[in-house]
């Protein structure tokens, strides 16, 4: 069996805590340039300029390219065969995020409980983490940092069956538009559909940290990816809500299997940020 | 968009009539960086009667949350914020004088009204582009309520700082007028909800 110190998953945390929110990956950036080239209204191509020009100067400079810097999301994949050593996986991914905060200068944004006192932990802790058992001997990491100008916008609902791909279509539109400029479009869609409610949220999740331009394996929920691309648009919101023909970046779905008699529907909101990256250990 | 306009703070009332929703400015002088939690105590000092840390007549307030500064600098990324959570505070503020606000999002029916019987504007600055926004800032000093943190009220003095008018004194509106100028006719729009209207909260 093989072993892998938890001390390599906290250094690891630590770097792309710091990485993705400063670099920008060569899809995004190649994406956001394409935008920029498309987008009629000049409205929303002055808030492209400013949104590539902001990511070359981060980048440059080493500085975070925006101020929320984000609660940490992490999906954490562990092989059945591997065996973790030296303390708490939860752990070890959490000083992770605290040394990154504190060494990259991230801002720290995570309160210890939502509704009363409302303090801030002060040093990003704690992530969310999803542990996944999955066959192999390795770990793989995905790590994300949500901002919440998004994350605040996003929704789930569970649909009867009858609403079926229009009823999806519709809620998805709308949840867009009812996000506007407050989600800091282009925005990228995340959709999950079936399992029970926390499983379509999660999924919402899963396709929100997918690569970009990655499609979905069915041929039909990928062409539903790319008619949800073309509807959201079509809604005229535009780069940062200036107005514009760039609504969004990406719409990706993950799908699984459900009941009889519902159609569990979340979207999860991106910013034009995309913070997230892997890691195999 | 067509006119790009320099504007030094503080402003005065033929400064904002002068500027149309779209307008594209550069915007130079001192701007006071407030956001939830400073909001929430300068409505409660109001409240109670009490005077202000900072000045607010003809003043500007940016909705900003920085990240922290590292040695030599002066400020970290420091991007707008969502304005619609300072929407509730926002007409108490204009009542004393507010004359513009930099964010990002839409503003409540509420505060569109008070900035027009006000003579106050709304500029939106492009979210997420905290590393070029905070290079324009030129001085950051924290003025008031220290013990917030990132969340302190900063005075913040600007230099070619770039954003665009999202709401004027007249009532026109950047994000409506753009997206009926972008939309297109296979958008689905669900009866019974106006588009962009925010859910709930």
């Amino acid at each position: 069996m093989r072993t892998l110190e938890l001390q390599h998953v906290t250094q690891e945390v630590r770097r792309l805590v710091q990485s993705i929110n400063v670099h920008t990956a060569e899809p995004t950036m190649a994406r956001l340039v394409q935008i920029l080239e498309r987008e009629p209204s000049p409205s929303g191509r002055e808030a492209m300029r400013q949104i590539v020009a902001n990511r070359q100067i981060a980048s440059a400079r080493q500085v975070p390219m925006c101020q929320d810097t984000g609660m940490v999301v992490v999906f954490a994949e562990v092989g059945q065969d591997l065996r973790l050593s030296g303390g708490s996986l939860r752990d070890a991914v959490a000083a992770g995020v605290r040394e990154g905060y504190a060494e990259g200068y991230l801002r720290n944004s995570v309160v210890e409980e939502p509704l009363f006192e409302r303090r801030n932990t002060g040093d990003n802790t704690p992530p969310v983490i999803h542990v996944d058992l999955v066959p192999g001997d390795r770990l793989r990491l995905v790590v994300a940092a949500k901002g919440f100008g998004a994350e605040n916008m996003s929704w789930a609902k569970v649909l009867r069956p009858a609403e079926g791909v229009e009823g999806v279509k519709r809620e998805v539109v709308r949840c867009v538009e009812e996000a506007g400029p407050n989600a800091c479009p282009p925005v990228v869609v995340g959709v999950g559909l079936g399992g029970t409610l926390e499983v379509a949220a999660l999924l919402a999740k899963k396709a929100v940290v997918r690569p970009m331009g990655s499609r979905n394996p069915d041929s039909r929920y990928a062409a539903l990816e790319l008619e949800l691309l073309d509807l959201v648009n079509a809604t005229g919101i535009g780069p940062q809500g200036w107005g514009g023909a760039n609504t969004a970046m990406d719409v990706r779905i993950e799908h699984y299997p459900t009941h009889i008699a519902a159609i569990p529907l979340a979207v999860n909101l991106d910013c034009h940020l995309c913070r997230h990256a892997e890691a195999i250990l | 968009m067509s006119r790009v306009q320099r504007l030094h703070t503080p402003l005065t009332e033929e400064d904002v009539r002068d500027l149309r929703a779209g307008d594209r400015v550069l915007l130079a002088g001192v701007v006071y960086g407030a956001r939830d939690a400073a909001h929430q105590r300068l409505v409660a000092a109001l409240a109670e009667g009490q005077e202000l840390p900072i000045p607010l007549k003809n003043q500007v307030i940016y909705y900003v949350g920085p990240a922290p500064t590292r040695p030599g600098e002066v400020i970290g990324p420091a991007g707008p914020t969502t304005a619609m959570r300072m929407d509730p505070y926002t007409p108490q503020l204009l009542a004393r004088g507010l004359r513009g606000m930099i964010g990002k999002g839409k503003r409540s029916p509420e505060v569109r009204a008070a900035m027009m019987a006000r003579g106050a504007v709304y500029f939106v600055a492009v979210g997420g582009a905290a590393a070029l926004l905070a290079e324009r800032i030129r001085r950051a000093e924290v003025v008031a309520y220290a013990d917030l943190g990132t969340e302190a009220i900063r005075l913040l003095e600007l230099e070619d700082f770039p954003a665009v008018v999202g709401n004027d004194v007249y009532g026109g509106d950047l994000f409506e007028a753009g997206r009926e100028a972008y939309r297109s006719s296979v958008a689905v729009s669900p009866p019974g909800r106006a588009p962009g209207e925010a859910p709930g909260a």
